[in-house]
């Protein structure tokens, strides 16, 4: 298990490198000048050229991204071209507003997913297991954006029960009451998809479960039926979940950045959004650095945490 | 009284396309000790009886529509599972087909034993442990301690077969259900298995009903055969009678099938015989005999209803269910 572990963790140095080699080189290609950008349309030719070489944005590709590179291992993320101030000050405080609402989704996936997927599995077929597994079909295929407008014209603006938009209300300092309140409806946006598989996957793992030849062998023996579903069903059904859980995380960030720009969440994803169509180069490499970075680390915890309930992997 | 009797069972399943008539009126005794044997193609329903037998026909699509199932003259049908949960491994154990697959892969194979022990009745960690133990070395495994400590997908198929037989033990059964049991190993451990069960039913007296299509497991160890068809007993009577002397056409083809029951004296291999056709739809089965489309001595009676039982030796432990029995021969 250790030397399983160790190798993993090795791995992704690697991954990190291809990543932040990506990363930059994608950002690289986007079409504009980011120095026009900056001075407008009407600056003349030295005064971009002039300000391109202050930029670096003059040298080779890969000199550009030696320097970039260094940098980054520095712990420098650079300066924002738009906001003149330094990315990791701006960046940092709205990666962890990314980060609460990504908890706050894999929250409302897992509870919700686990627990409609188990009572659906546990009778299969019931009218629960059919209700529910259609809307799940449902929710399956929803984009992310438009169940973010309509639960926000129905629970805000009809029903007035939760704040529209924002993080925490702006008239008072950010209590924690607070900021619940306002995880409540972006979070079930963004996880609304995930909810959906989850709660596909739990059920079918453990009607799985339920037909495998060691519970018709537990049964021969007399063995209750709450020590096999408890026991046996519940433990085997626990590496398939962690393993999508692991993917889901993914896929919830990326959900995430699409709802905070309609709720207007102070996150990564609002500000990519504003970065993006300002051209503002380092904010936006810095940024989907971060969202790599924490993808490579939720697989990462994800992998050691399923070879540890393996006893294939374990020993 | 007979350790086991089971009169016109009836098991069916209810599917979207109609009733799948799984068991089709399947009547057979066991007496203590003794080890029957019910053969059959895929598909013919002895697995189904088997597990009828120990009340976990597959749900929620399956039901014991019909029929008695009487243990020591006790009426199983009908039983909750609540009762049942003290025939099952208590009185009846089974051993499945395949021993990779009827293991928990999460546990290791002592915590699953002494779950499996301790289930019945209050019995200690440590009393457990022994017990395991005892029941390990009855099963022919040296080394108990390591087994014990090991995770199903670390021993061989062999080893994991003689540990589910060790489990099926632990409650001291008085009827095993040993459903292809030597199918899913290769032939030199068949063997041992086999060897194995023999010497459990000789030691403890456990009564051993084998559920296979393999006619040399019923050669080696078996002192009845009942066979199978479409969801009935077609022929049945002692080992050594229906081996020499199949009186129906099914068991004379099945017989012909197998290599190593060639007529003696023939030189050379013969050609297997092949029974042409499929099975008979559970769904519709014919009024006739459910044989009727595949056998060479059909006539138009065979057509018309399913025969009754008629003796073919004069000692009236062989019968069959055949209208044309004495042609076969």
């Amino acid at each position: 298990m250790l030397s399983y572990a160790i190798k993993r963790i090795l791995a992704i140095i690697p991954i990190l490198m291809g990543v932040s080699f990506l990363v930059f080189s994608i950002v690289y290609l986007i079409p504009g000048d980011p120095a026009v950008k900056i001075l407008g349309q009407a600056a003349t030719d030295e005064a971009v050229a002039e300000l391109r070489k202050d930029l670096g944005l003059d040298k080779p590709f890969f000199i550009q991204y030696g320097i970039w590179l260094a940098n980054m291992l520095k712990g420098d993320l650079g300066t924002s071209i738009t906001m003149r101030v330094s990315v990791d000050s701006v960046l940092i405080p709205k990666l962890i507003n990314t980060l609460i609402l990504t908890g706050g989704s894999l929250a409302v996936c897992l509870i919700g997913g686990l627990l409609i997927g188990l009572l659906a599995g546990l009778k299969p077929y019931s009218w629960f297991d059919r209700i529910s597994m259609f809307f799940a079909q449902f929710g399956a295929n929803v984009p992310v954006f438009w169940l973010a407008i309509v639960l926000m014209w129905i629970f805000s603006i009809k029903l007035g029960w939760l704040p529209a938009f924002g993080m925490y209300d702006m008239r008072t300092e950010g209590s924690t009451w607070s900021i619940l309140q306002h995880l409540i409806l972006p979070s079930i946006a963004a996880a609304s998809v995930s909810l959906a598989v989850m709660a596909r996957l739990t059920r079918s793992s453990l009607i799985d479960a339920f037909n495998s030849d060691y519970v018709k062998t537990f049964r021969a023996y007399g063995i209750s039926e709450k020590n096999i579903v408890f026991k046996h069903a519940f433990r085997n059904i626990l590496s398939p979940i962690l393993n999508m859980t692991g993917l889901q995380v993914g896929s919830l960030m990326g959900g995430a950045l699409f709802v905070e720009v309609v709720f207007s969440w102070p996150g990564l994803g609002s500000q990519l959004y504003s970065s993006i169509t300002g051209q503002d180069l380092p904010m936006v490499q810095a940024g989907v650095l971060f969202i790599a970075i924490s993808f490579v680390l939720v697989n990462l915890i994800n992998d050691l945490l399923v070879a540890s309930l393996n006893p294939r992997l374990r020993h | 009284m007979a350790l086991l009797e089971v009169s016109n069972l009836k098991t069916c399943f209810h599917t979207s396309r109609g009733k799948v008539k799984a068991v089709n009126g399947v009547s057979f005794s066991i007496d203590k000790g003794e080890i029957m044997a019910l053969v059959g193609e895929s598909g013919s329903g002895k697995s189904i009886t088997g597990l009828s037998i120990l009340g976990l026909v597959p749900q929620p699509n399956g039901k014991i529509e019909d029929g008695k199932i009487l243990f020591k003259g006790e009426n199983l049908v009908g039983k909750g599972s609540k009762e049942y949960r003290q025939i099952q491994g208590g009185e009846i154990a089974m051993i499945f087909q395949n021993p990779l697959t009827a293991m928990d892969p999460s546990y290791t194979i002592g915590n699953q034993m002494f779950e499996i022990i301790r289930s019945r009745g209050k019995v200690g960690k440590k009393e457990a442990r022994d017990q395991a133990v005892k029941l390990l070395h009855l099963v022919g495994i040296h080394e108990p301690e390591r087994v014990l400590s090991s995770y199903p997908h670390a021993l061989s198929g062999g080893m994991r077969q003689r540990v589910m037989i060790a489990m099926a033990l632990s409650c001291k059964p008085k009827l095993l259900i040993a459903d292809e049991p030597t199918t899913a190993l290769d032939a030199t451990i068949q063997k041992q298995i086999l060897d194995l069960l023999k010497k459990i039913n000789k030691e403890t007296g456990t009564a051993i009903l084998i559920i296979t299509h393999d006619f040399g497991v019923v050669a080696n160890l078996c002192d009845s055969v009942a066979v199978m068809y479409a969801g009935r007993i077609v022929e049945y009577g002692e080992t050594n009678d229906i081996l020499s002397k199949p009186v129906h056409p099914y068991t004379k083809g099945l017989m012909g099938a197998m290599p190593e029951f060639q007529e003696p004296g023939s030189k050379g291999m013969n050609r297997l015989i092949q029974i042409d056709g499929t099975p008979p739809d559970l769904i519709e089965l014919p009024e006739g005999c459910s044989f009727f489309e595949r056998c060479n001595f059909a006539t138009n009676l065979c057509k018309k209803a399913f025969p009754d039982a008629t003796y073919a030796n004069d000692s009236g432990t062989q019968f069959v269910y055949c209208y044309h029995s004495k042609e076969v021969v």
